[in-house]
């Protein structure tokens, strides 16, 4: 019963996938022009010769859109994307991007939920304390400003503190300095510098969307009748509220997490571009000013995994948090 | 017996007159007396006020070059300075909030329109026609949205913005309308909805008059918030060139080409930055307080 109904969810999840990456291929292959790429090209290749190379890509706008499309998922069923414009392996490309953009993009949520949580916890704890109105103003202030202008002002900011101190102390392109010399003390460093502003720009927002949903999570949990009896029974005020709210207020934001995880896809594109790191996110932007058709499929199917297995795992620890799903 | 027209009039003032004060009077008491609400309807009033009264008060257009001032810092001539291109970025900076509040207000309304019509039918009938309209969404839901209407917007260009607004509302509504199905579910069990049922109303007359009703807060605020949904995705995409094309100008085209100067003039950035986090703030507080306003369990 149980292994039917998740074989059944597993197949709809890979249909799911299969769809959205054909619809996102056809759309890139119907409106994107990877000929116009060698038309500004000084001399202009002959059409010839630019419909051989473009046939090597499987990319020419010649043939039949529902031929190409054949073509791209024999080879997408065999576990290979296909090639970029440049006639590089779109999946060694992807691959060393993801990375990137997994290290980013882990730092981030690890840092904004952790921040979210705590802060709204404490939050309820003293409700309209100095704490909570101060947080609670952040909060909205923070999700009324959007990424690119978040990534940006924070840009501006770094290049006026560092004049101010007169020392390169934070840095605002890409992930590491290219040809840095020195032991693993000064990499870590250097990795570090370049690491404070994206993460603050991934994780503001974050974090204030959290502090908000686990304040008011945390105060429906806090009247309940089992944390009364939490102290009643000797436990020390502090030991009561972690142990007995906390856990139990925790659990409906780790199933929240499912939803804000596509918001999290977003920021990390815009963050990445905008940080100049070599991730997914900046593939995403930089694929369709190239008309990379393949690269755009490639990462739709990267996403629409992403987001699914995101569900998944949220899932996973809704049942290793609550007893009443995992005896369910 | 039959009561007479004038009667029934008469019933039916006085009846009016005794009742106790409806629902709309009541949510706007409430949401009035909050000062979120307050401040958060006088702040969005202001910028659209400044977005479409604006214009009028100041000296240039928004296609106007001023090519005696490049770059320039605000001064009496040039509200807010100048750009590198001698545009007034007082004048530019009104007509890409303008673009972006008619987008933003366009597409937040569209977007739970599907979602209320999605959702109600979805839990309404059940059967095929949910599990069909519920895998629809989850597709949409799967589809990296960005990526989509990034790789569609060379359809965007030349004027074509009331089709960037439609396909911006088509990736707004999935989560909601999965909240309606669910309100539907149980609403379609209820007793007002079963009697209008045996009487014979068809089910298509039930949703609109019976089950959207019912659940008419939600999706309001649903739409509130919507609002700054589509404003953040709409000047995103247009940031990197992806929404909005030029000539025409909308929030985000400005804030990415402010940022290129924004270190030695940053009146090219600031202003519509600011304008863009005002109008965020402000629809944000509105939505805010009006789901408390409308929460059924407030007392007051």
């Amino acid at each position: 019963m149980m292994a039917g109904f998740l074989l059944r969810r597993l197949i709809n999840y890979v249909v799911l996938i299969a769809v959205a990456t054909s619809l996102a291929y056809l759309l890139a292959a119907g409106t994107l022009d990877p000929r116009s790429n060698y038309q500004e090209r000084n001399p202009r290749p002959p059409e010839s010769v630019v419909d051989a190379r473009l046939d090597d890509l499987n990319l020419n706008d010649k043939s039949p859109l529902f031929t190409r499309y054949l073509t791209w998922a024999a080879g997408v069923v065999r576990g290979d994307f296909g090639e970029t414009v440049t006639g590089d392996s779109v999946n060694d490309d992807l691959r060393r991007r993801a990375g990137v953009t997994l290290r980013l993009m882990l730092t981030g949520l690890a840092v904004g939920s952790v921040t979210g949580v705590l802060v709204g916890a404490c939050a309820a704890v003293r409700q309209y304390g100095v704490l909570d109105r101060v947080t609670t103003g952040l909060s909205f202030a923070v999700l009324a400003i959007p990424t690119v202008v978040l990534a940006n002002m924070l840009v501006i900011g770094a290049t006026w503190f560092n004049d101010l101190v007169g020392a390169k102390v934070l840095l605002v392109s890409g992930e590491v300095t290219p040809g840095l010399t020195g032991g693993w003390l000064a990499r870590l460093l250097d990795r570090a510098q370049h690491l404070v502003l994206p993460t603050i720009s991934l994780s503001l927002a974050l974090a204030a969307v959290y502090s908000r949903y686990q304040r008011n999570l945390m105060l429906d949990v806090l009247g309940a009748d089992f944390v009364r009896t939490a102290m009643a029974k000797g436990l020390r005020r502090r030991t009561a509220l972690v142990k007995h709210a906390l856990r139990t207020a925790v659990i409906p934001a780790v199933t929240y997490f499912a939803f804000t995880f596509g918001t999290l896809l977003v920021g990390t594109t815009f963050t990445e571009k905008i940080f100049g790191w070599h991730g997914l996110g900046e593939q995403l932007i930089d694929s369709i000013f190239t008309n990379d058709v393949n690269t755009v499929a490639a990462i739709s199917c990267v996403a629409a995994f992403a987001v699914l297995v995101a569900a998944l795992a949220a899932d996973a620890l809704h049942a290793a948090l609550d007893p009443r799903v995992r005896a369910g | 017996m039959t009561l007479s027209r004038e009667e029934l009039a008469r019933v039916s003032a006085g009846a009016g007159r005794l009742a106790v004060p409806s629902r709309g009077r009541l949510v706007a008491g409430r949401f009035l007396r909050s000062g979120q609400g307050r401040s958060g309807a006088a702040l969005l009033a202001l910028v659209f006020l400044l977005a479409f009264a604006g214009p009028l008060a100041g000296r240039w257009s928004h296609t106007d070059k001023d090519f005696l001032a490049f770059l320039q810092p605000p001064s009496a001539l040039h509200w807010f300075g100048t750009l590198q291109t001698g545009a007034d970025v007082y004048a530019v900076t009104l007509r890409g909030l303008q673009r972006s509040l008619v987008v933003g207000l366009l597409a937040a309304v569209l977007s739970t329109v599907l979602a209320a019509l999605v959702g109600a039918f979805a839990g309404y009938f059940l059967g095929w026609t949910e599990r069909t309209l519920m895998w629809v969404t989850d597709l949409l839901l799967v589809l990296p949205a960005f990526l989509i209407l990034a790789v569609m917007s060379p359809l965007f260009s030349s004027g074509q913005w009331p089709l960037f607004v439609a396909m911006l509302a088509l990736f707004l509504w999935m989560v909601t309308s999965k909240i309606v199905r669910g309100m539907t579910i149980s609403l379609r069990e209820r007793e007002f909805v079963q009697a209008a049922r045996f009487m014979g109303v068809p089910p298509v007359t039930i949703i609109f008059r019976h089950i959207l009703p019912n659940l008419s807060s939600l999706l309001v605020v649903d739409a509130t918030l919507n609002v700054s949904a589509a404003i953040l995705t709409e000047t995103s995409l247009s940031y990197f060139g992806f929404g909005i094309q030029p000539p025409d100008v909308s929030l985000g085209t400005l804030i990415a080409d402010g940022t290129r100067t924004a270190t030695y003039a940053p009146w090219t950035f600031w202003f519509a930055a600011g304008l863009l986090i005002v109008t965020v703030l402000a629809v944000n507080l509105i939505g805010d307080s009006l789901r408390d306003a409308l929460d059924p369990e407030r007392p007051g």
